[in-house]
C-alpha cells in the first residue's frame, strides 16, 4: 500500500516538473514566406490539439541561424528541406536525386549525430524548376523538361545569372537532358514580367513560388530527376519529442497535406493578397479540416485561398494525370529499347545454349533407345513446371539475376529443339539412309550430308518454337531481377498502371511475332533446295 | 567373283526361336556376268544381295569378293568397291543430279575438276547429257531418268561389282523395256560383275547371263535360261517357270 502511494507521488512530481519546465514550445522559421507559413501551421496545430503553449520566432534569418538555435535549444521546432540538410548541414559532397532516399538518409544522420528528428514531410518540394506560361506550354505540348528538346529552336529561355552558370543549374541540366536552348540571362525579379510579356518562353523558378500561380505558369516535370529534392518537413529536438510525444502525433497530421500547388497558393495569398501569415495558416487548416470551427479573423484569407485553390490550372484537367500508353512509349523509348535489347539478349543466349545442347542430344537419342526415353521424359517434365516456379528454383543455385534467368529459359527451350531434332532425323526416308550406307558413306557423312540437311527444316521449327516460348517466359525474368521487357510489366503491376504494363507487354508480343516470322523465313531459306531455279 | 559358302542369316522370331531368311546358301557369281536372283517375295533374295556389301551381316558361312573374305576388309572400302542400286533409286532429294552422282568421288577427296569430268562421263553413259541434267534435282526427273541416275551414281567409283535390288521394278512397262535395252548396251561398255535381284522372270531372261532361282532361303537351281527351261531341277522350278511364262503370255 505504501509502495503504491509512493509510486503515484513520484509520477505526479515528474509530470508536474516536466510541465513547468517545458510546456512552452518555441517554433522558429527562416526569413521567407514559405518557412514562416510552415512554422505557423505547426504552431496552430499544436495550439489546437495539445495543451502546449507555443511561442513563435519567425524570420530568424537563414538556415545556419535556425539550425544553431535548434541545436542550442533556443527553439525546439522549425521546418527545413531535405536538400538543405544534405548539402548545408551534413555537407554531403555528392548529388542525390531520389527524394525518398534523401529523406531517409538525412533523417537517420540527424538522429545519429544530433538527436534531432525529421517528422513526416509536408509534401512540398521546393526545388529549382523550369516554368512556362500555361498557354504557351499547352500550345507547344510541353509538360516535361524533356519535351523541350522537340522545340529547342523556337524557345527563348531567360535564366537568372546564378541558375545560368551553376553546375547544378542550366549547364548540368543541358547535359542531363541533351538540351541546347537560346538563353539570355536576366535578373530573377524581372523574369516574371519578361515571361508574362512573351519576351521569354522559359524561366527558372522555385517550384513552390506563389508567383507561379499569379502569372499562371506551368512547372515542367523534372522527368529525369536532375534537380535535387528539397522536401520540407518539421525538425524537432529529440528531448522535446521525448517529453511531449503528442507533438509527433499532431504534426504528423500535416504529413503530405501541403503539396507544391497548395504551397504555391499559401505563398501567393500571403505575398500578393496581403493577408497575414497567421490568418492564411488558419484558413488553410480550416479548409483542410485539420482544425474545428471557423474563425472570423481568417474569413478573408479563407475566401482568397479557396479561390486560388479552385482556380488552379490543373495539368490533369485536359489529360489523365497518368501518362497514356503512347506518351509512355514516346518518353521511355530509349529505356524501352534498352530493355528490348536486354530481352532479346536473354532469349538469344538461352535458345542458343539450348540448341547447342539439344541438337547433339537429339541426334544421339536416334541411336540410344534408353537415353531417348530419359531425355525426352526429363525435358517434358521440365516443360510442365510453371515458369515462375522454375525461375524460383534457380535462385538458390545461381542467385538473383541474369544467370538464373538464362538457366531457366535454357531448360524451357530444350524440349522443342530436342523433340524436333529427333523427329526430323528419324523421319528422313529410310531408303535414303540405306542408299547412303550402301554407297559407303561413314555414319558422320550420312549425318552431315543426308540426315541433317533433310531434317533442317524440322529442327529449325523446333528452334523457332523455343524462341517464341522464351520471349514469353523471359518477361517473367524481371521478377528475379534479370531485366528485360518484364520490368515495366512488373512495375506496372505494382503501380496498378495498365499503360505501363502495356509498354512491356506490347513490345514483347511484337518481338515474339517478329521472331516467329523471321525464323519462319529462315526455316525456308535454310531448307535445302529440291528444285532447280526456274529458267530465265 | 562373288562366292557364297554355306551362308545363313537368321532373325529372332518375336514368338520365340529364329526365322531363317537365308539358309545354307552356296553360290558363285562369275566375273563379268550378270547374275539374277529370282524368287517369290520372302525367299531371301534381297537379304542375300545385302549381305555382299554388309548391309546385312551373315549369321554363319562366308562370302568372298575377288578372293577376299568380306569381313576381313574395311566395310566402307568394301562398299565403295561395290556399286549399289535400289528400287526407289535412293537419290538424295536435296542434291542436284551432279551432286548425287559425284558425292562419293567428292568424299574420296577427288578434285572438283575430276569430279565434274567423272559426272559428265557417267551422265553421258546413261544417256542423260550433263548440260541438260547436271543441275536438276531428282524431284524434277521421271522415274526412268531417276533410275538411270541411280545406275550412274553406282558406277561413280568405277566398281568391279554392282548390286542391283529390283532396279527397274517401279517403272512402267514401256520405260522398263527401253531401259533394259540401255542396260544391255551399258553392260557391253563397262564390263561389270552384276548381281541383280528381281521377281520378274522375263527381265531375268532378258538381262541375265545366269539365273539363280531361290525358295525359302535356298538356291534351288542356277543356270542359263536354256538350262532352266530345258532341265528344271525340281517341281518347284518347273512350276515357277510355268507360272511366270503363263502370266507373261496372258
Amino acid at each position: 500500500m505504501r509502495r503504491l502511494a509512493g509510486s503515484i507521488l513520484v509520477a505526479l512530481l515528474l509530470a508536474s516538473g516536466a510541465r513547468t519546465q517545458a510546456d512552452t514550445i518555441v517554433i522558429g522559421s527562416k526569413n521567407f514566406t514559405e518557412s514562416a507559413v510552415l512554422a505557423e501551421l505547426m504552431a496552430q496545430m499544436l495550439e489546437s490539439h495539445t495543451d502546449l503553449t507555443v511561442e513563435r520566432r519567425i524570420n530568424l534569418g537563414g538556415t545556419m541561424i535556425c539550425w544553431r538555435a535548434l541545436r542550442e535549444g533556443e527553439i525546439q521546432i522549425y521546418a527545413d528541406y531535405t536538400g538543405t540538410g544534405w548539402a548545408i548541414i551534413l555537407k554531403e559532397p555528392g548529388k542525390i536525386t531520389d527524394p525518398l532516399r534523401a529523406f531517409f538518409y538525412v533523417r537517420q544522420q540527424y538522429l545519429d549525430k544530433y538527436q534531432i528528428h525529421w517528422l513526416e514531410p509536408f509534401g512540398l518540394n521546393n526545388t529549382y524548376a523550369l516554368a512556362m506560361r500555361e498557354a504557351r506550354a499547352e500550345e507547344l505540348g510541353i509538360r516535361r523538361i524533356s519535351d523541350l528538346r522537340a522545340h529547342q529552336g523556337e524557345i527563348r529561355a531567360g535564366f537568372s545569372i546564378e541558375f545560368g552558370n551553376r553546375e547544378d543549374g542550366y549547364p548540368g541540366l543541358s547535359k542531363a537532358y541533351g538540351l541546347r536552348l537560346n538563353v539570355v540571362t536576366l535578373e530573377h525579379g524581372l523574369a516574371y514580367q519578361a515571361i508574362q510579356s512573351g519576351a521569354i518562353d522559359l524561366m527558372d523558378a522555385y517550384s513552390t513560388d506563389g508567383k507561379l500561380l499569379r502569372y499562371r505558369l506551368r512547372v515542367l516535370e523534372d522527368d529525369r530527376r536532375f534537380f535535387p529534392p528539397y522536401n520540407a518537413a518539421p525538425l524537432v529536438r529529440g528531448d522535446t519529442l521525448k517529453a511531449h510525444p503528442e507533438i509527433g502525433r499532431v504534426l504528423g497530421r500535416l504529413a503530405f497535406r501541403v503539396p507544391d500547388y497548395k504551397a504555391q497558393a499559401l505563398n501567393y495569398v500571403v505575398e500578393t493578397e496581403g493577408e497575414s501569415v497567421a490568418a492564411v495558416a488558419r484558413a488553410f487548416l480550416e479548409i483542410e479540416k485539420l482544425v474545428d470551427g471557423e474563425q472570423q479573423r481568417a474569413a478573408a484569407a479563407r475566401t482568397a485561398l479557396a479561390k486560388v485553390l479552385a482556380n488552379r490550372p490543373k495539368p490533369g484537367s485536359t489529360k489523365s494525370s497518368r501518362p497514356g500508353f503512347f506518351e509512355l512509349l514516346a518518353t521511355r523509348s530509349g529505356k524501352l529499347l534498352g530493355l528490348l535489347l536486354e530481352h532479346l539478349g536473354l532469349t538469344l543466349v538461352s535458345v542458343l545454349l539450348a540448341a547447342l545442347f539439344a541438337v547433339p542430344l537429339g541426334i544421339l537419342i536416334t541411336k540410344r533407345d534408353r537415353l531417348r526415353q530419359i531425355a525426352l521424359g526429363a525435358a517434358g517434365v521440365m516443360q510442365t513446371i510453371p515458369s515462375l516456379a522454375l525461375l524460383a528454383f534457380m535462385i538458390p543455385l545461381l542467385g538473383l539475376g541474369v544467370k538464373a534467368a538464362i538457366a531457366a529459359l535454357f531448360l524451357y527451350a530444350i524440349l522443342p529443339i530436342l523433340r524436333n531434332t529427333y523427329t526430323g532425323i528419324t523421319e528422313v526416308d529410310a531408303d535414303l539412309v540405306d542408299a547412303a550406307r550402301g554407297m559407303g558413306m561413314r555414319p558422320g557423312q550420312i549425318l552431315t550430308r543426308v540426315q541433317l540437311p533433310l531434317a533442317m527444316r524440322t529442327i529449325m521449327a523446333g528452334i523457332r518454337t523455343s524462341t517464341v516460348i522464351s520471349i514469353g517466359v523471359a518477361t517473367l525474368a524481371a521478377f528475379i531481377g534479370a531485366g528485360g521487357l518484364g520490368q515495366p510489366i512488373v512495375e506496372g503491376l505494382y503501380l496498378n498502371d495498365t499503360n505501363l504494363i502495356l509498354t512491356g507487354a506490347v513490345p514483347a508480343a511484337l518481338l515474339a511475332i517478329v521472331a516467329d516470322a523471321g525464323l519462319g523465313r529462315l526455316e525456308i531459306v535454310l531448307q535445302p533446295r529440291t528444285l532447280s531455279a526456274p529458267a530465265e | 567373283m562373288i562366292e557364297f559358302q554355306n551362308v545363313a542369316k537368321t532373325f529372332p522370331d518375336p514368338r520365340g526361336g529364329e526365322i531363317y531368311a537365308v539358309r545354307d546358301l552356296s553360290l558363285v557369281v562369275r566375273d563379268g556376268e550378270t547374275h539374277c536372283l529370282i524368287g517369290t517375295s520372302g525367299c531371301g533374295k534381297t537379304t542375300t544381295l545385302r549381305m555382299v556389301n554388309r548391309l546385312v551381316e551373315p549369321t554363319s558361312g562366308s562370302i568372298r569378293l575377288a578372293g577376299d573374305d568380306i569381313t576381313s576388309v574395311d566395310v566402307y572400302g568394301l562398299r565403295r568397291r561395290v556399286g549399289y542400286v535400289i528400287q526407289t533409286g535412293g537419290l538424295f532429294p536435296h542434291m542436284t543430279v551432279a551432286k548425287n552422282v559425284g558425292i562419293m568421288c567428292e568424299l574420296e577427296g577427288w578434285t572438283a575438276a575430276d569430279v565434274e569430268q567423272r559426272v559428265h562421263d557417267l551422265l553421258q553413259l546413261v544417256n542423260l547429257p550433263a548440260d541438260e541434267f547436271a543441275t536438276r534435282y531428282p524431284g524434277e526427273l521421271s522415274g526412268g531418268q531417276r533410275q538411270r541416275i541411280g545406275v550412274a551414281r553406282a558406277l561413280a567409283l568405277d566398281p568391279d561389282y554392282v548390286l542391283m535390288d529390283e532396279p527397274f521394278g517401279a517403272l512402267d512397262p514401256i520405260t522398263r523395256a527401253q531401259i533394259h535395252e540401255e542396260f544391255q548396251q551399258l553392260r557391253d561398255e563397262v564390263h561389270k560383275t552384276v548381281l541383280l535381284v528381281t521377281h520378274d522372270l522375263a527381265e531375268a531372261f532378258k538381262l541375265a547371263d545366269r539365273i539363280s532361282i531361290m525358295d525359302q532361303g535356298r538356291v534351288t537351281q542356277t543356270g542359263t535360261e536354256a538350262q532352266l527351261t530345258s532341265e528344271p531341277a525340281n517341281q518347284f522350278v518347273a512350276d515357277f517357270l510355268a507360272g511366270h511364262l503363263a502370266a507373261e503370255g496372258a
